[in-house]
């Protein structure tokens, strides 16, 4: 194909830098992503053979694009701030742990705690998520197409929850202020979270996030949004048995 | 931490290289725990001979002669095969009880690490690699497998308290995690005439699945008692002559992954544990759930 009829995702593709770690250490892939500065040419990455390999792209702190082939272990793309890293596989415990901005797609399912108090950003799970999903999330956004485990958004402080199957149990428990909207069915509700009306503010919202997350063939209209009951933001000693 | 592995295989044409595949297995999650290491490999269970393995800390001066010693204690045939600080002995399957009481007198300082029809294990303090070397694990064959590599977290580092347990006839189980309920359980245990050898946490583990089932209980129904009678943090793998199961906790913090394939059922607690099996690329890969009981039986 003639260079000059390439869209310019296919430009990127055709000079991503590849990273074989097969052939070469995850500390030199680390090392040459943190090297990243504005402007560089480097936009494209690929990550081959990660073979479960734990912290695959983490810290990443420009507006860059990381394809990684395969599936990888604890805490990929962890604190990302800016990067559009996408998994074509499955990823361990801690995926986008405390991420800051930019965006994750797992292709696959995520083991634990995926998006764990992530400040910003958004992160796609297109199979399922384990437990304690979003746990202590504080402004990320995280849409699951497939269902997530118990503890999910435990002591949630802000930012969206969208879950197109099924929650396990005690979801939100001790939650704050995040939305968090299912349209499956909740195995059970942990304290202070409860069920609350879908407002046309939140089905907008909701759309929105459905929309950024390439999710198709869903309405908003069948989600359901939970969120915090407010009672257990100061001690109230007849509140103590809901601690 | 801890890493846990188990291999169970469906397709005869792999269990030349189980032992192989185990092994690299336990390598690849050396990092998870460098205290101690241990594998149970069961072979093809023999209706004729039971083996016993065996472990001494000065295993010239142990095994030398013994299997004349014992041969004459018990009045029946016995083979000895030594490997490092292991051996396994080889007798007839109703002298194995008088076998353990004959080594008891003829070498009070060796050690019964298990026995039975099929298993054999082989545990020592040091990291993944150096065990299974010591043990050749890799040319081992078998029908089905499990592995642990430690960080002592509730008892001491010592041959004893590395994995896997073994208290029962081919039963055997690794641990990732810590019991808060340990000693409260040995004592019940004990009460029911159980005894025991450390004092590990997964000992006890162990040897409430064998008093369960001593008690008439099948595996399935064994691994279900942990849920609601053992306390704290754990994923259990367990092996028996003919089967291999996983539970993990209601909370299930420490990790799981599993996969499935016509040839194979596989437990990692990583999925880095699982990467270089045979199809592992179209496996079904899976984290199995919180308080619920996987088994599988040849």
């Amino acid at each position: 194909m003639p260079a000059t009829t390439m869209s310019k995702a296919e430009r990127d593709q055709s000079h991503a830098r590849v990273f074989d770690l097969s052939q070469q250490s995850l500390r030199e892939l680390n090392q040459a992503l943190h090297k990243l500065t504005p402007g560089s040419n480097e936009t494209a990455w690929e990550v081959l053979n990660p073979k479960g390999s734990h912290s695959v792209a983490v810290g990443v702190d420009q507006p860059v694009s990381i394809d990684v082939r395969g599936s990888v272990g604890y805490y990929c793309a962890g604190m990302n701030d800016g990067a559009a890293i996408t998994v074509h596989g499955s990823a361990g415990p801690g995926v986008g742990e405390n991420m800051m901005s930019g965006s994750i797609v797992i292709k696959g399912d995520a083991s634990q705690y995926a998006g764990a108090t992530g400040r910003g950003g958004l992160l796609v799970i297109e199979g399922n998520a384990s437990s304690r999903c979003g746990i202590s999330m504080k402004g990320i956004d995280i849409v699951v197409h497939g269902n997530i485990g118990h503890m999910s958004a435990f002591m949630a402080q802000s930012g969206n929850l969208v879950v197109l199957g099924d929650a396990g149990d005690a979801l939100g428990d001790s939650i704050y202020e995040a939305r968090l909207f299912v349209r499956g069915k909740v195995e059970s509700l942990g304290a202070d979270c409860i069920a609350k009306e879908m407002r046309p503010e939140h089905i907008e919202l909701l759309q929105g996030l459905l929309d950024k997350a390439g999710v198709t063939g869903v309405k908003a209209s069948e989600f359901k949004r939970y969120g915090s009951a407010r009672k257990l933001y100061n001690f109230n000693i007849d509140n103590a048995d809901a601690y | 931490m801890c890493g846990i592995v188990g291999l169970f295989l469906k397709d005869k044409a792999l269990e030349p290289k189980l032992g192989a595949m185990l092994s690299e297995m336990l390598v690849s999650l050396s990092d998870r725990g460098p205290d101690s290491a241990g594998i149970a490999i069961y072979g093809a269970p023999s209706k004729n001979e039971a083996k016993i393995t065996i472990q001494s800390a000065k295993p010239e001066r142990d095994f030398r002669g013994l299997d004349v010693e014992l041969a004459k204690a018990i009045g029946a045939p016995v083979s000895l095969a030594t490997k490092s600080t292991h051996a396994v002995i080889r007798t007839a399957p109703d002298k194995v009880d008088a076998a353990r009481e004959a080594l008891q007198t003829l070498r009070p300082d060796i050690r019964i690490m298990g026995a039975g029809e099929a298993v054999e294990i082989y545990k020592e303090v040091g990291l993944p690699e150096a065990v299974v070397d010591r043990f050749d694990v890799r040319s081992m064959t078998g029908t089905h497998g499990i592995g642990h590599t430690r960080m002592a977290t509730e008892s001491a580092v010592t041959t004893m308290g590395a994995h896997p347990f073994s208290t029962g006839a081919d039963q055997c189980l690794v641990h990732n995690g810590s019991l808060s309920n340990h000693n409260n359980v040995r004592r019940e245990l004990i009460r029911d005439g159980m005894t025991f050898e450390t004092e590990n946490d997964t000992e006890v583990a162990a040897a409430y699945l064998s008093n369960r089932m001593a008690h008439g209980k099948n595996l399935g129904e064994a691994l279900e008692g942990t849920l609601s009678d053992l306390d704290g943090f754990f994923t259990f793998v367990v092996g028996t002559k003919n089967g291999f199961g996983v539970v993990r906790d209601p909370i299930a913090c420490k990790p799981a992954v599993m996969a499935e394939t016509d040839q194979y059922v596989a437990f990692g607690s990583e999925y880095r544990a699982l990467t270089k099996l045979p199809g592992i690329d179209n496996a079904r890969v899976w984290e199995p759930e919180p308080a619920t009981v996987y088994f599988w039986e040849h």
